[in-house]
């Protein structure tokens, strides 16, 4: 095939870079990005993730792959702004290049043939992540129910988009500024107690939420699957640092996952691995804050 | 008259105290006159049972004798036309298990060193001599590469010194596998590595990384849609082993894959870089190979008070580079042989405190013929510890064998190849770890390229 030679040839001029294509800002810690990627956007599947290093000194950061355009060649990627990695992205505008990208990683999703009725639950910035699962499962003709949830009105995400692949969206507010009053799963159970039957919930979000869910949908006996986000060098299986324990087995969420069977998933163990290095990086990301600070002040 | 005097040349080497709190190299290198004067004590004995040790067969007593008449650059030249990175084997391989280890001037006294002797040749070329590569003529024939350790950057070499337009596909962000990211900086500085891939991107050698073979392309798919008349898998054994003892997944349990990960390829050693690691003040590692060397003598480099090695066999089955072991005995790492880790404990946070241990002795041999350790009952002890990182192997990672159709590999995940290092599957060639399990980086070397020129010849008569 000839589009292969031409990729290879292209990519080749100089050292590959991914070109931020788009950039749009969908609340003030929130930000969505078009890279240009084209092997990538080829093989991309919902349910798997990019690793990306901005520059030489940079950490390598796993972000969902949220959308891909297979004939432009994109991917695009939602991220909150949380420490300094993605901060410093945050600050590169189109037409900017990052240094690093590999993808796709882990497994893409897999939905049991049977399905016919789904419930998709996001938290927050998860709602990026569960986007794909919604479009995902709507395009396979499944009839999809969206709880997105978010801690007030001012950082709802995805509104439109979420409407467009669901049968009914469902938006929770910690606070009711927008929407239902009150946390997902007080949503969802609403929906189950009054009749609703999902042969399948996604939940993908905070690791509290995460759990709370799964444990709400153990007692109905609806199968839930989450999206894990251990802390990730490499991607591939090679450092071990992703390990999680699923029914009392140690897996690799990497490359066995990101999705696991959120019945079988010991949250507790994950937010204490994910805490690893919780003062290491308030310190870098005070640091970075300090800097810039500075440098925009100057 | 050959040199007499029974032991090797000293190697000048940073002090002890000092370089185990930096990461800069820890053995300086020959000056002139002392490589020399080494280079006299070798016999260049008609037989050569020295080059029957050396995996790639290097001409010893021949690049001896350039040394000692003060030729260093024909020297290298011996070297390079069968070795493709001596300044990597002389400072990596384990000498005393191969070309050292059947040099007659042992048998009495030391060894030539012959190792050092081929980092001087190298060190003096990269130095003074600006090599002027040029670029081959294409042939016209596209070949891949999968993983850029020492397997795949020889076979790549030798396919496009003949001529071969040859691009390697890596995983990682940067090319040089294990050389980058597993063994520290103070053992092989990273800049002879990248010099090393640039005398290959010279040779018109294409790097693609971030390429994750299995994921982003297929094997299948660099051969039909991508136009590679053959692939050489050289993806190493990445895949670390834990032990599967209680209290692996607390905070502060590392496999040494990832904590030297961390320090040598994300440099979280260094202020400037974003990649951080835990500050350890008490650390176990758990191993007795190189790879529990590097993570002891990384763990002191970075600060931390107490250094142990917790090994289940004595010093005399340490698979480890005895220098290496030497080393880490003079920076201050303490050594607990004969003694295997049964359980680690936490504290209310899930946080690291304590490794408990059991003593072993050694019983009967087994089908290694090493002696097996077996357990002393009720001897258990505990160690106070912050951090554990465990150095007990690895194996293949599962990926490109579980996206390729018709790869046969072995029980233990291995490729099998034939003696040509070709695959079950026509065109396709394997080698290194990744067909041997973790072994060393000159028998992934030889193995690239043993293939290099299987491919040649597949290629040529089809
Ligand atoms: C498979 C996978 C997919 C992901 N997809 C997305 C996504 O689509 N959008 C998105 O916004 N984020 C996603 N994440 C989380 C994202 O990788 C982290 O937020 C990222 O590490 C932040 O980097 P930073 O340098 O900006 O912050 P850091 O300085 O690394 O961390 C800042 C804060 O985030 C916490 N943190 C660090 N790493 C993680 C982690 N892996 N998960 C959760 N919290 C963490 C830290 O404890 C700290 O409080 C994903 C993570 C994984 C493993
Ligand atoms: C810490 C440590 C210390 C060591 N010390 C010594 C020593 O002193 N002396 C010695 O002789 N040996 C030593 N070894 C062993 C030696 O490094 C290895 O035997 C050697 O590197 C194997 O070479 P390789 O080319 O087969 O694989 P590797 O060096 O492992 O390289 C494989 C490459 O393939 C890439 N890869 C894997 N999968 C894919 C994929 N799907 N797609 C694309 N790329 C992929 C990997 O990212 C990696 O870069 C040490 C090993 C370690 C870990
Ligand atoms: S390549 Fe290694 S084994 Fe061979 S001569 Fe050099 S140091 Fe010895
Ligand atoms: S065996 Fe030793 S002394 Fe003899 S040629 Fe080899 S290096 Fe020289
Ligand atoms: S991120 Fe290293 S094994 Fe998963």
């Amino acid at each position: 095939m000839i589009y292969g030679y031409l990729l290879i040839d292209l990519f080749f001029e100089e050292e590959p870079m991914y070109k931020i294509v788009r950039k749009q800002i969908l609340n003030p810690s929130v930000v969505l990005m078009e890279i240009s990627a084209p092997y990538i956007a080829k093989k991309a599947k919902a349910g798997q993730f990019i690793i990306f290093r901005i520059d030489e000194k940079g950490e390598r950061v796993p972000l969902t792959i949220a959308d891909y355009d297979r004939e432009n060649g994109t991917v695009t990627i939602i991220y909150q702004i949380v420490g300094k990695s993605t901060m410093q992205l945050s600050e590169l505008n189109e037409g900017d290049t990052i240094l690093d990208f590999a993808g796709p990683l882990g497994v893409p999703t897999h939905f049991d043939e049977g399905v016919k009725k789904a419930a998709v639950i996001g938290g927050g910035v998860g709602c990026a992540i569960a986007y794909p699962q919604a479009k995902a499962l709507h395009e396979k003709g499944v009839s999809v129910d969206v709880i997105a949830g978010f801690r007030n009105k001012d950082i709802v995400i995805l509104e439109d988009e979420f409407k467009a692949v669901s049968d009914r969206l469902v938006i929770t507010t910690d606070d009711g500024s927008y929407g239902k009053k009150g946390f997902v799963t007080d949503a969802l159970k609403e929906l189950i107690d009054s009749g609703t039957k999902y042969d399948v919930v996604v939940a993908i979000g905070p690791v509290p939420m995460m759990k709370f869910v799964s444990e709400l949908t153990r007692k109905y006996g609806v199968k839930t699957i989450v999206s894990l986000n251990p802390i990730m060098i490499d991607g591939t299986g090679m450092c071990g640092g992703c390990r999680v324990t699923v029914g009392g087995q140690v897996k690799y969420a990497c490359v066995d996952g990101p999705d696991f069977d959120g019945h079988l998933v010991d949250f507790d163990e994950l937010s204490r691995r994910n805490s690893t290095y919780a003062d290491k990086e308030k310190q870098e990301k005070e640091h970075y804050c300090r800097l810039t600070e500075v440098i925009k002040n100057a | 008259m050959p040199n007499m005097t029974p032991n090797k040349i000293k190697m000048p080497e940073q002090d002890p105290k000092v370089r185990a709190r930096n990461f800069e190299e820890v053995a300086l290198g020959y000056t002139k006159a002392m490589a020399m004067e080494e280079a006299g004590r070798c016999l260049n004995c008609k037989h050569k049972p020295c080059v029957e040790g050396c995996p790639v067969n290097v001409r010893i007593p021949e690049f001896i004798s350039e040394i000692a008449r003060g030729n260093f650059k024909e020297a290298y030249e011996v070297i390079t036309s069968t070795n493709n990175l001596p300044a990597v084997c002389g400072r990596v391989c384990p000498q005393e298990s191969q070309c050292e280890g059947k040099c007659v001037r042992g048998l009495k006294g030391e060894p030539v060193a012959i190792g050092r002797l081929e980092r001087f040749a190298a060190d003096f070329v990269m130095e003074n001599e600006q090599t002027k590569i040029k670029k081959p003529e294409l042939n016209g024939h596209k070949v891949a590469v999968v993983g850029s350790g020492p397997a795949g950057l020889t076979c790549a070499a030798d396919l496009a010194k003949i001529g071969y337009d040859v691009t390697v596909f890596e995983a990682f962000h940067v090319a040089g596998g294990v050389l980058m990211y597993g063994i520290p900086e103070f053992r092989l500085p990273k800049a002879i590595v990248q010099k090393e891939i640039q005398s290959l991107k010279d040779l018109g050698v294409k790097f693609m990384t971030n390429m994750v073979i299995g994921k982003v392309l297929s094997v299948d798919e660099l051969i039909e849609e991508m136009g590679f008349e053959a692939v050489f898998i050289g993806s190493g054994a990445g895949l670390p082993n834990f032990m599967g003892i209680e209290g692996e997944n607390l905070v502060g349990v590392y496999s040494a894959n990832e904590f030297l990960t961390r320090i040598n390829l994300m440099k979280a050693y260094l202020d400037d870089y974003d990649t951080p690691v835990r500050n350890a003040k008490a650390v176990a590692v758990v191993g007795g190979g190189n790879v529990a060397m590097d993570a002891a003598r990384s763990a002191l480099r970075l600060g931390a008070e107490k250094v142990y090695i917790i090994y289940r066999r004595s010093l005399e089955e340490l698979p480890a580079r005895r220098e290496e072991v030497h080393h880490a005995m003079e920076e201050g790492v303490e050594f607990l042989l004969l003694q295997n880790p049964v359980k680690i404990m936490g504290d209310e946070n899930g946080r690291v405190k304590a490794i408990e241990c059991v003593k072993m002795e050694l019983g009967e041999p087994d089908e290694s013929g090493r002696r097996k350790p077996v357990e002393i009952k009720g001897s258990n002890f505990e160690i106070e510890v912050d951090t554990v990182i465990m150095a007990i192997g690895t194996s293949p990672n599962p990926l490109i064998r579980s996206t390729t159709k018709g790869l046969e590999v072995n029980r233990r995940g291995c490729l099998v190849v034939n003696e040509d290092m070709l695959t079950s599957r026509e065109g396709i060639y394997a080698g290194g770890d990744a067909v041997t399990g973790a072994a060393t980086v000159i028998l992934a070397m030889g193995a690239g390229k043993k293939a290099a020129k299987a491919i040649d010849e597949y290629i040529t008569s089809k």
